[in-house]
């Protein structure tokens, strides 16, 4: 829920980047630190353990500008991945904008993206709301390992799609950052839509403005 | 169920707001009084102006007014309605206001965690009723972004995240 502040004329979106432990959720908002001018963005607080694993969240805020006399900032939030950290995972869901799925492609931690998809579904439903209303996008991190999964095989289990039950919307629709392939699409007869998804290697910053850019577009289009 | 239900805040609600907490402010001798919203953003700012980044102190208070209310919950309450974090100088008193928005005073020795709990009581109240009001308004009567407006925040994003 973006909140419109026509006092101040501020416009601030809420990104959350979700996803299992250790699978380079604080990666992709260090490099976004490193990397956007220094002016155009805040400062980045972690509450991490003494081993730098998150353990309630990291914050990044970033100014786009002012747009039409309107400041607008994107709030990027990460969650703690590890599955005993439910309770701050669900609280910092709360208000969200548009969330970023990042996976870990290794096959090895197939079961753990599997496990973590399921509960941002949960998380999401509790707050009342539904994924497949608002700006998701996967990200398919540590493509470079050898032991990375097939996208296909990620795909399958990550994205399989949601079903499209309004007749406006059950029409083919290109995925517009991949030639040849579609986020809306015929599959045994059934309208299914899946999430956009990106590749990536967050620690060399491979795919990580790909993301931020899908994601905070598809957020902008919701304030129209 | 949907997802992303956006909420507004006008200029009348700003000049009633700032009304309210100046108000406070005056009669409980604090520093400075904030509003946050419980999505971590900073709605309203009045008083002595902070000297820290008033985004990163948003979250911050949201997620501690958070984990406090799970907490809460963990005792069988159905939430604490106010924190208090004492300093040497300074100190911070946070409380709820409709479920929706956090009060969040600053104030040092100045004054009293008395004083300031004896006046945050009607500014709460008071603050209750604007934004009680200002959640059931309908979210179609704001008058909502410029249709150029899209196009041209991509063009931002583009050039800061790189086209």
């Amino acid at each position: 829920m973006s909140m419109i502040n026509y006092a101040s004329r501020e416009i601030n979106c809420k990104l959350v980047y979700y996803g299992p432990g250790l699978g380079g959720k604080t990666t992709n908002l260090e490099f976004v630190y490193n990397k956007v001018a220094p002016g155009s963005r805040g400062k980045m607080i972690s509450l991490a353990t003494e081993t730098e694993r998150t353990l309630f969240f990291d914050f990044l805020p970033v100014d786009l500008g002012t747009i039409r006399g309107f400041k607008v900032k994107f709030h990027l939030y990460t969650v703690p991945g590890q599955v005993y950290y439910n309770a701050s995972r669900k609280l910092i869901l709360k208000g969200v904008d548009g969330v970023v799925f990042v996976a870990d492609s290794q096959i090895e931690r197939m079961d753990a993206n599997i496990e973590a998809m399921q509960n941002l579904y949960e998380n999401m439903t509790q707050h009342g709301y539904d994924l497949t209303r608002i700006p998701f996008v996967i990200q398919y991190n540590k493509r470079d390992l050898p032991n990375a999964a097939p996208i296909d095989e990620l795909q399958a289990s990550l994205n399989p799609g949601w079903p499209v039950s309004e007749p406006a919307r059950q029409r083919l629709t290109p995925d517009p950052y991949r030639e040849g392939e579609y986020l809306v699409s015929q599959q045994d007869g059934q309208w299914i839509e899946r999430a956009p998804y990106f590749e990536a290697v967050a620690l060399t910053g491979d795919g990580v403005f790909d993301t931020l850019k899908a994601i905070s577009k598809n957020v902008v289009k919701t304030l129209g | 169920m949907s997802g992303a239900s956006s909420w507004s805040f006008r200029e009348d609600d700003a000049r009633t707001i700032q009304g309210i907490l100046a108000g406070f402010l005056g009669e409980s001798n604090a520093r400075t009084a904030m509003i946050v919203d419980r999505t971590g953003q900073m709605v309203a700012v009045a008083g002595e102006s902070p000297q820290f980044d008033p985004a990163a102190f948003a979250s911050l208070t949201a997620a501690d007014f958070s984990a406090n209310d799970q907490l809460a919950r963990m005792l069988g309450e159905p939430e604490f309605g106010a924190l208090f974090h004492q300093g040497e100088r300074e100190s911070m008193y946070l409380a709820d206001v409709a479920r929706r928005v956090i009060l969040v005073v600053l104030f040092d020795n100045r004054t009293t965690l008395g004083m300031v709990k004896l006046r945050v009581k009607p500014a709460v109240g008071q603050l209750t009723q604007v934004f009680t009001e200002m959640f059931s308004r309908d979210g179609t009567s704001a008058p909502g972004v410029e249709s150029e407006f899209l196009g041209e925040a991509e063009d931002e994003i583009d050039k800061l995240f790189g086209a």
